[in-house]
């Protein structure tokens, strides 16, 4: 049976430990920091030198380490972008916005163990050469911040953070900001207008890519607060030993928020790819299954955006066999491997590392027009496909969802999400239509059924009959 | 305002690039000049330009940083294939393989770029005509139109809207909307001169960019979220810089509307002539519309050598004297409504009197450089002192010029006055007092607001006046001739930078107004006996003859955006 493997969580949830500095320091924090600011410069075997910066990214890249904030991006890949001759200043900005419906694992850290993100943070900047740094907190966790600017005060003190950091001539500060309560502010560069003081309208990229020209158009790196604290982890047990932990290509471990028709829903951390999306809702020391007499229809696995899976569906992955030979193989839903790779092969993605379950009770439709209303109000509005999209299919599935529904109304959410994903300025179009056409395509049946029922009824005089018939 | 630095110059030869548009092979500069000139990666969108192609576009505009908002210029498009060494990937008959763009987690869906912010590449095959463009404009289009009123009929920028346009064009004819729309607020008051309609912006924020970005003025945004998105001035009314009215130009769809303007006239039946505006030195180069005799409206004709595609507010709303019901429509000698025979032969009998030294001219730097050539003419025939009235305001960093008159350098050239105009008005004043000058001939300034008052002009023996409007001098004059405003004749005006500047006749003079030149021309021909040409080409080409900074320019050589004079 899997077991939770706590790297992260592990100080974090045992019992007497608390956020503050003292706490941390006896639990051997900060010693990363002095041990990684004290490395040596490095010797290739082709007889090129590493600087101690470079070192550290060098680990990063080794690591394996991806993105845990959504896209799963490799964090090493992402600074080796990073534009080091414009002469700009290098700014690093740590996304703690946390709003991806069903994701409650930054939040984790940032109340329980702020330092392990700082010490983090503190890494990841020297290692690229920052000297400013932000954390971009969703306004709504007020404790977060409180906690984090404390902090902050008590790394200051200690002389791990502003001038001199422990003596070694290195300079930097962090600050907190707390955003205004948008989820969109989550996306990197709606994130670095929101910083700049301005409304959150993501950028167009090309141009504006934020390693090259992120924060005041400077280079910028922008990584999640479970991503940052890896980075820790990885300086103090080394690239090799870290991407041990978990599977290849998803190595390390990351924090599963599990929410829905589930027993004991919570947070759990796992090594990537280790434990299956059926180990996760049904084991006892996870999810621990469903309520009684229930039955499984489907799994959000990726936090609201993501694809839905159905019950039953099987699909074909990428193995490598004994041979080092890759074959296509079926897996079922429950034997997922819960890591990036996994997902992508099965349609869809890891994400935010949220899995909602959905029972037999639960309406396609209903819930469907429930995640809809979010996407509607989400939208920053500022290009079009997504703007008059996400309403569109908000209204529709509304109007579905209270019985005045079409049997055509099923391809009418398909052509309208169809229109938005892929031709928006961000990813939140993606987001918005991702749902929509797979809840649809999957649970077809269901949407038909609404609609030709509500058409009956409307047929019989006992329906409302606000739109056209079609 | 084109930046001369960064445009590239005739010599260098200009690197190109081979891409296919729509499968036709294109030769394009590597790099074009941006909005605000600087050179940058030729996009999309300016190499199907130069293919001779359109790609259909609402945020894009050439002269605003880039929104790419819109979505409307998406196009589908392709890159050459590159193997795992590097090296592009080849067809069976030696063509380069071409990867069509495709979404990446939905490999059987083209992408689409957005032509204005995308640079193209070597190689690169765009297809701004394929299906999937094609489809990907129209579902752009049906997301524009669902929240929108279509209230074109009743709207001010029907006939020349993006938005109709697009939608014959590009749209599909049936929407498959059936929910409710979104309503939002009509008739806001942004500014002064601004009238919004929310619910037919399309939120390209063309406005706001503007505004930011060219005007400098942070007064316009964006309110609330998603599609109740809302534009909005930071305070109802605060929209109030001497640049909004450009937003009105700007605005691709009716939704900004001048309160000058607003439910006036359909666009249509505008005439439209190309001139330049008179209230500063700056000399914009205007469109007037008109009709019926009347002008409606002035709007900016781009000209990148002086104003770009902008106008200031206070020019551009500066044209209802034109139609002005106190215009002087009749010709007076004393104290009775006359003939223009009569004044010309009056005007011959006392100036054929005057003796050398006993005559003055003030002349306007609002007149055209030919009727100040021809009064400068006339001053040297009767050794008359000459000068002009300067008029000054404070200038800002766009366009206004501190100069008010749009022809200062006009009076200049011609010699009618000296580098500080103005400056012999105090001399002349006193000659009237002294009575060492006893004839004064006046145009379109009424001098008793610059030194001269109703007094010293009571000691004259003769006043020639011609004017617009009616003031004290023309009170006062023996002879009063009605001239014509800049909309109703044509002439050349030189603005600050010495840019010389032709603008054409849009309307007719009222009653019996006559253009300046053709009179002057009469009273020179009288005191001279030669005649020298018979229309304002001939004129102005004797003109260029004569003077140094126009030397060889001639006037059907003057394009519409003028040329620069030698100063
Ligand atoms: C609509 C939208 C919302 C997002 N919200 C978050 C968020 O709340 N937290 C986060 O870390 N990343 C979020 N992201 C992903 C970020 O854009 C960015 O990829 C991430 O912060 C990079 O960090 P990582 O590489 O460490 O994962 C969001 C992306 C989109 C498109
Ligand atoms: S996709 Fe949606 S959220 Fe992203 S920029 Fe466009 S309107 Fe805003
Ligand atoms: S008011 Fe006009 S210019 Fe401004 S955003 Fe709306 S459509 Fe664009
Ligand atoms: S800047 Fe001068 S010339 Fe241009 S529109 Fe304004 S007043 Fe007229
Ligand atoms: S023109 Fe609007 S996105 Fe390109």
């Amino acid at each position: 049976m899997p077991e939770q493997y706590k790297l992260i969580l592990k100080h974090a949830d045992s019992p007497g430990y608390t956020p503050d500095i003292e706490c941390y320091e006896r639990h051997g924090g900060y010693h990363s920091l002095k041990k990684a600011l004290a490395t040596p410069p490095r010797t290739l075997p082709d007889g090129k030198v590493q600087s101690p910066q470079e070192v550290i990214r060098d680990e990063v890249l080794k690591s394996g380490l991806r993105g845990r904030g959504g896209a799963g991006f490799s964090a090493g890949l992402k600074w080796s972008f990073v534009d080091r001759r414009s002469g700009k200043p290098i700014y690093l900005i740590c996304n703690a916005d946390e709003s991806e419906p069903g994701t409650f694992k930054d939040r984790q850290i940032l109340h329980k163990d702020p330092h392990q993100l700082i010490e983090g943070m503190i890494l990841s900047c020297w290692a690229n050469d920052v000297n400013l740094a932000y954390i971009y907190i969703r306004g709504e966790m007020i404790q977060g911040a409180k906690l984090l600017n404390e902090a902050l005060k008590e790394a200051r003190a200690k002389g791990y953070l502003g001038k001199n950091i422990v003596g070694t001539g290195y300079d930097l500060e962090i600050h907190v900001h707390r955003g205004a309560g948008a989820y969109i502010c989550g996306e990197e560069t709606g994130l670095i207008e929101s910083l700049e003081g301005k409304r959150a309208y993501p950028r167009i990229k090309p141009p504006y890519f934020p390693a090259v020209l992120g924060f005041y158009m400077s280079p910028t790196i922008v990584n999640n607060v479970e991503t940052l604290c890896h980075v820790k982890h990885i300086v103090a047990m080394g690239s090799a030993e870290y991407a041990k932990l978990g599977t290849p290509n998803n190595t390390g471990t990351r924090i599963v928020s599990l929410s829905g028709d589930i027993l004991k829903p919570g947070y759990f951390e796992i090594e990537v790819g280790k434990v299956t999306l059926g180990q996760l809702i049904f084991e006892p020391n996870f999810g621990g299954g469903l309520r009684p007499g229930r039955s499984l229809k489907a799994i959000i696995p990726g936090g609201s955006s993501s694809k839905v899976l159905k019950a039953g569906e099987l699909f074909k992955l990428n193995r490598k066999g004994a041979d080092g030979q890759m074959t296509k193989v079926d897996v079922p839903l429950l034997e997922l491997p819960y890591d990036f790779d996994s997902l992508q092969g099965a349609g869809t993605m890891s994400g935010s590392g949220a899995v909602i379950v959905l029972d037999d009770t639960r309406s396609m439709v209903d819930t469907l027009a429930n995640l809809s209303a979010f996407y509607a109000h989400e939208s920053c509005g500022q290009c079009t496909p997504c703007r008059e999209g996400s309403l569109w299919l908000s209204k529709g599935l509304h109007r579905l969802e209270q019985g005045d529904g079409r049997k055509a109304d099923a391809d009418y959410l398909k052509h309208i999400a169809k229109n938005i994903q892929g031709r928006t300025i961000c990813a939140f179009g993606e987001a918005a239509s991702w749902p929509v056409l797979s809840f649809v395509e999957k649970f077809r049946d269901e949407f038909e059924a609404r609609g030709a029922a509500d058409e009956a009824a409307r047929a019989k005089g006992s329906g409302s009959a606000k739109v056209p018939h079609s | 305002m084109s930046n001369a630095t960064a445009t590239p110059t005739a010599t260098a030869p200009v690197e190109t690039i081979r891409i296919k548009v729509d499968s036709r092979d294109v030769d394009v500069p590597k790099m074009l000049p941006n909005w605000q000139g600087r050179l940058e990666p030729t996009t999309m969108l300016q190499a199907v330009q130069i293919a001779g192609g359109e790609v259909p576009h609402y945020c894009y505009h050439p002269k605003l940083p880039v929104a790419g908002n819109c979505r409307m210029c998406l196009i589908e498009f392709g890159t050459p294939m590159m193997g795992p060494d590097r090296k592009p990937v080849l067809n069976p008959d030696g063509t380069p393989k071409i990867a069509r763009s495709v979404l990446p987690y939905e490999p059987s869906t083209p992408r689409g770029a957005i032509a204005c912010a995308t640079p193209i590449s070597a190689g690169m095959e765009l297809y701004p005509s394929s299906p999937a463009t094609r489809q990907m404009r129209e579902a752009v289009l049906e997301s524009l139109l669902i929240n929108h009123p279509l209230d074109c009929t009743i709207c001010d920028q029907a006939g020349e809207c993006k938005l109709q346009e697009y939608s014959v064009e590009h749209g599909q004819s049936a929407s498959r909307f059936v929910e409710a729309k979104v309503h939002k607020p009509k008739a806001v008051n942004l500014g002064p001169r601004i009238v919004l309609d929310d619910e037919r912006c399309i939120l390209c924020t063309r406005c706001i960019r503007f505004s930011k970005d060219i005007a400098g003025d942070d007064a316009l945004g964006i309110v609330n979220r998603g599609s109740y998105n809302t534009i909005a001035a930071w305070k109802e009314g605060a929209f109030d810089n001497n640049y909004t009215l450009n937003t009105v130009d700007l605005c691709p769809v009716g939704a900004l509307t001048s309160r000058d303007f607003r439910f006036k006239m359909r666009v249509w039946f505008l005439k439209e002539t190309k001139s330049v505006c008179t209230s500063c030195a700056t000399g914009c180069n205007i469109t007037i519309g008109s009709r019926e005799g009347v002008v409606h409206r002035y709007e900016p004709r781009e000209n990148d050598a002086v104003n770009g595609p902008w106008m200031c507010d206070t020019g551009r709303l500066n044209y209802r004297w034109i139609g002005s019901e106190a215009r002087l429509r009749e010709v007076w000698v004393g104290n009775k409504a006359s003939t223009w025979d009569e004044a010309n032969r009056e005007v011959r009998i006392r100036l054929s009197k005057a003796a050398p030294g006993s005559v003055a001219i003030i002349a306007s730097a609002r007149q055209t450089t030919e009727e100040l050539y021809l009064l400068k003419k006339l001053a040297t025939r009767l050794g008359a002192i000459t000068d002009s009235i300067a008029r000054e305001g404070d200038p800002d960093t766009l366009l206004v010029s501190a100069d008010r008159n749009p022809n200062a350098n006009g009076a200049r050239l011609t010699g009618i006055a000296f580098t500080e105009m103005g400056i012999q008005i105090p001399k002349i004043a006193s000659g009237i007092a002294s009575g060492a000058i006893k004839t004064l001939i006046v145009f379109g300034e009424d001098v008793t607001q610059h030194g001269i008052g109703v007094d010293l002009l009571g000691r004259l023996e003769t006043l020639i006046v011609s004017d617009i409007l009616p003031s004290q001098t023309t009170q006062a004059a023996h002879v009063l001739l009605p001239g014509c405003a800049h909309a109703e004749k044509r002439g050349t005006f030189v603005n600050a930078k010495g840019r010389l500047q032709k603008f054409m006749k849009a309307v007719e003079a009222p009653g019996d107004a006559r253009p300046e030149w053709e009179f002057l021309h009469d009273w020179v021909h009288a005191v001279s006996g030669r005649n020298g040409f018979s229309s304002i080409e001939g004129l102005f080409n004797q003109m260029a003859r004569e003077i140094p900074a126009f030397e060889g320019i001639e006037w059907g050589r003057v394009g519409d955006l003028g040329v620069t004079a030698k100063i």
